[in-house]
């Protein structure tokens, strides 16, 4: 029986591209409505590793169950429980904000009853109502992503992925977006988020730090910083990854 | 002036991109142009390189003009554009090759100017360009953009989407490049690169905000700033702005940076307060402003 | 110079490493010739026919005679009512009936006019269509072989459009027309894709400001396409000639000349779609939809231009192809030299100017 507050559980998790070893046995659980920072640097294998989560690349060796499911076997029921944000992929651009919101709740299933209802509270939250039906290309970086964000929760998923949510974001609207995120993990929604500013990193419960393939490192931040003997979270990435 | 810009304004599509802005650079000098996406500084860096013209304004280039004498500046400027435009099919030395051959230089006349920067990615000169990851991708483009040893050097966003290591390693490379006497306008969304900065300007909307030190800039900051943390922040966070006299309420790192609206502003007020929510582990300190804290009070 | 050099070296390097655009660079010509030539074929071979002779006389004898020692068709069986006609066609394997009239001869000599009926199954119209033009061929041929002095005044419809194809091989009408539709997609798409392809990467920012002038960038791209173009109606005209036999009267090094010519223009209509669009895919619908399409449609390669309505006969003029394929048709077939072709080549060397002209004015030295 899987433990009800631990929503991700990895075990030895592996991934190979012919000789090369892109994730090599990683290890670790999220809790229920924890906020957990995934960082490495470029090539460490973030990606690869946020791909077998959600499903879409079969791992070697390991186990990993997401939302209760077996990503080896029950890649579809792990789709249906949750969302995935990218700052490659996130919303249409030649369609309206309106447009969006319905079509990807369509996409999770949701009633027409439900998406309207969606609709409605989802743009008095982020105070879109005066361009509800303007074409998503014309609102500035920081609404879309986090519109973006929204949209990957409308469907209630148990967990979320954010991949970079906030790469290129002025301060003020990054720090409108943790807020987001923030409710949202209050509401027992696990947030799982990889991202470049170190001073993210501190917002997170706990983080764990890639190396060539390897989680080298995870823990609250306040416990690395100790661990390291470093000021922040930036020091810890440094000392980490240079080796 | 290595660069001057006077009054430029520059439109498309009915947006204003750049809004009536001015500031110099000097010769020598690290600049930097600090703001998120969509604040104007692509536009800004192709009205420079010749790319652009402005619908209003003069911008002087190494003293040349840029719409009258483009072909000048086109001779001795480098420039690396937001994404790392390299030919993904050549390999590392091809790339480097050719972009020597359009200047009309070869490896060996500059190589003294990118020894330090080449020699890192040197062990991988035979790999395509598309192979390589986004550091080395950054170098191998910086090295592209310097080979020609230009005497001003526009670098937009190098270090958007790359890890902190290989940020922290491209900045110690621009460091030592200023020592070779050329001049770089570099732009960043990350606030705490501005720090490495000779002189910074701050740009939101189309508008710069403050041209100075990064010393000086966050000296234009007159409130006083609080770190205020507790044991759940998100209850923090919504607290402190429900708060009647709270000025500004952002997170940062592990604290809330908190300012008030008073002059005679008492922490226990406030540590009372947050008490009565419910809210334990409370901690108020003094804090000083960073150059985040005041982007954000002047885009505010 | 150098800088040239450097340029069409990296251009180089770029076709060479792109294995499947460098495949249907070399392999498209070939395999569309030989699809043209040999599935893709207007001939006919060893058509089963039937014959139903009413007069059963010398000339009739003699002419079916003709037909049958002809390649083209078998005579299946020889039939002696009309009414057996219909039951032949369900059988389904008989494409095609010959009716000769009574007193065939004698019609022939007295009225200076007789009557054969070719009757075909027009279930696949194309064939049906081209059986009775290659039987009207073969009685024509008759009738002129035949004809001595007394029988001179006899009426004989001279049909002019097989006179240069007297073997009605269909290759020899196609190979223009695969030859332009190559030289066209390899100049104008292949061109306007590798411009357009350094917009989408943002190399052609670093060219622009670069001491580089727009001159030396579109000569540096289109140089090797030059090249490639060249090679390729090499290799078709040599396929054609070695494969399918197809003579060419008129002169090698006029041939060439007006290939490069055309090419050129090609390359010109290249580098005007990339300046117009800004991706890869936009370059190769506009190339694709604006030059294919009237290419195959409207040069006269497929559907003569004399049956088209009077819009699109005017609109067939702007094609460039429309006059290559003239002058490559003359000079491969008839074997005329250039004061039979002086004025489409005129006409494609004033089109080739503009067309630069344009390109190299639209040619931006800035972003917008």
């Amino acid at each position: 029986m899987m433990n009800n507050t631990k929503v991700i559980q990895v075990e030895g998790l592996t991934k190979l591209f012919g000789d090369f070893v892109a994730v090599n046995k990683i290890s670790f659980e999220v809790e229920k409505g924890e906020i957990f920072g995934f960082l490495g640097a470029n090539g460490a294998g973030k990606t690869t590793a946020i791909k077998m989560l959600i499903g879409i690349s079969k791992p070697n060796e390991g186990k990993a169950l997401v939302a209760g499911f077996d990503v080896f076997t029950q890649a579809e029921e792990i789709k249906n429980n949750i969302g995935y944000m990218s700052q490659k992929f996130a919303l249409y651009d030649d369609l309206t904000v309106k447009e969006n919101i319905t079509f990807f709740g369509g996409i999770y299933g949701l009633s027409k009853k439900i998406i309207k209802e969606k609709t409605t509270s989802l743009i008095e939250d982020l105070e879109l109502q005066k361009v509800t039906n303007s074409l998503v290309g014309s609102l500035p970086l920081g609404w879309k992503q986090k519109l973006s964000f929204s949209v990957a929760l409308i469907h209630n998923p148990k967990i979320v992925f954010l991949d970079e949510p906030t790469g290129g974001v002025d301060p003020i609207t990054r720090r409108q977006f943790w807020e987001l995120i923030y409710k949202a993990a209050s509401k027992g929604t696990t947030v799982f988020v990889t991202t470049h500013y170190m001073d993210e990193a501190e917002y997170c419960d706990r983080v764990s730090i890639m190396v060539n393939g390897k989680i080298e490192a995870l823990n609250t931040p306040k416990k690395l910083k100790e661990h390291f003997n470093v000021e922040n979270m930036n020091d810890v990435f440094l000392k980490l990854a240079r080796g | 002036m290595s660069i001057s810009i006077v009054n430029v304004s520059k439109s498309y599509n009915k947006v204003n991109a750049l809004k009536n802005i001015s500031f110099d650079v000097k010769p020598g000098e690290l600049f930097g142009l600090i703001g998120p996406d969509g604040a104007g500084k692509t536009t800004l860096f192709r009205i420079l390189t010749t790319l652009l013209v402005a619908n209003e304004g003069v911008v002087k280039v190494a003293g040349f003009d840029v719409v009258t004498d483009y072909k000048n500046i086109r001779k001795c400027v480098g420039y690396m554009p937001g994404k790392f435009s390299l030919y993904q099919d050549l390999t590392v030395e091809e790339n480097l090759m050719f972009f020597a051959t359009i200047f009309g230089t070869t490896i060996e006349e500059n190589y003294d100017l990118i020894k330090e920067i080449y020699i890192q990615i040197a062990p991988f000169k035979d790999r395509r360009a598309g192979k390589l990851s986004g550091g080395m991708k950054q170098k191998l483009a910086l090295c592209c953009a310097l080979i020609h040893k230009p005497k001003v050097l526009f670098l937009d966003e190098p270090t958007t989407g790359v890890d902190p290591v290989s940020r922290k390693e491209f900045w110690e490379m621009l460091k030592r490049l200023q020592d070779k006497n050329i001049t770089i306008l570099v732009s960043t969304p990350y606030m705490d690169e501005a720090a490495l900065c000779d002189r910074i300007a701050l740009i939101q909307d189309g508008n710069i905000l403050e041209v100075d030190t990064p010393k000086a800039i966050v000296k234009h900051y007159t409130k006083q700033i609080y770190n205020v943390s507790a044991n759940n922040m998100y209850q923090l966070i919504n607290y402190l702005k429900e708060y009647p006299f709270s000025h500004s309420v952002y997170p940062f790192g592990e604290f809330v940076h908190y300012t008030d609206t008073r002059t005679n502003f008492n922490s226990n007020e406030l540590k009372t307060y947050l008490r009565s929510k419910d809210l334990s582990n409370l901690k108020i300190d003094k804090t000083i402003a960073t150059i985040e804290d005041t982007f954000m009070e002047l885009a505010k | 110079m150098k800088r040239f050099i450097g340029f069409v070296k990296k251009e180089f390097y770029h076709i060479f490493r792109d294995k499947r655009s460098l495949f249907i660079l070399f392999g498209m010509p070939i395999a569309q010739i030989l699809l043209f030539g040999f599935a893709i074929t207007n001939e006919i071979n060893n058509v089963e026919i039937a014959i139903l002779d009413q007069s059963k006389e010398v000339t009739t004898q003699e002419i079916i005679h003709k037909i049958s020692a002809s390649k083209y068709f078998n005579i299946n069986q020889l039939i002696e009512k009309e009414s057996d006609i219909e039951r032949i066609f369900k059988k389904g394997k008989v494409k095609a009936v010959l009716n000769f009239e009574k007193n065939f001869s004698k019609n022939l000599i007295t009225k200076k006019n007789a009557k054969i009926q070719v009757i075909t199954d027009a279930t696949d119209p194309n064939t049906a269509n081209t059986i009775s033009n290659y039987i009207n061929a073969i009685l024509q041929n008759y009738l002129k072989e035949e004809t001595t002095s007394s029988l001179k005044a006899y009426k004989i419809e001279p049909k002019t459009r097989m006179v240069y194809n007297p073997e009605l091989k269909s290759v020899y009408m196609f190979v223009p027309g695969v030859m332009t539709i190559i030289l066209m997609l390899v100049s104008a798409m292949m061109t306007s894709i590798s411009i357009t392809k350094e917009k989408e990467i943002g190399t052609m920012e670093i060219l622009l400001v670069s001491p580089l002038k727009p001159n030396q960038v579109i000569v540096g791209k289109v140089f090797p396409y030059i090249f490639l173009s060249i090679i390729n109606a090499i290799v078709i005209i040599v396929l054609s000639i070695f494969i399918f036999k197809m003579p060419v009267y008129g002169s090698f090094f006029l041939l060439a000349i007006e290939s490069v010519l055309f090419i050129i223009t090609a390359l010109a209509l290249g580098i005007l779609i990339s300046t117009i669009s800004a991706t890869q895919q936009t370059a190769m619908m506009i190339s694709l939809m604006g030059l294919m399409l009237p290419v195959i449609l409207l040069s006269g390669f497929i559907f003569p231009i004399t049956s088209m309505p009077l819009p699109l006969q005017v609109i067939s003029n702007i094609i460039p192809a429309k006059w290559f394929i003239i002058i490559i048709k003359a000079v491969m077939l008839k074997g005329v030299g250039l004061q039979f072709v002086w004025k489409e080549t005129l006409i494609l060397i004033g089109m080739a100017v503009l067309f630069i002209g344009v390109s190299v004015k639209k040619y931006k030295i800035r972003l917008e």
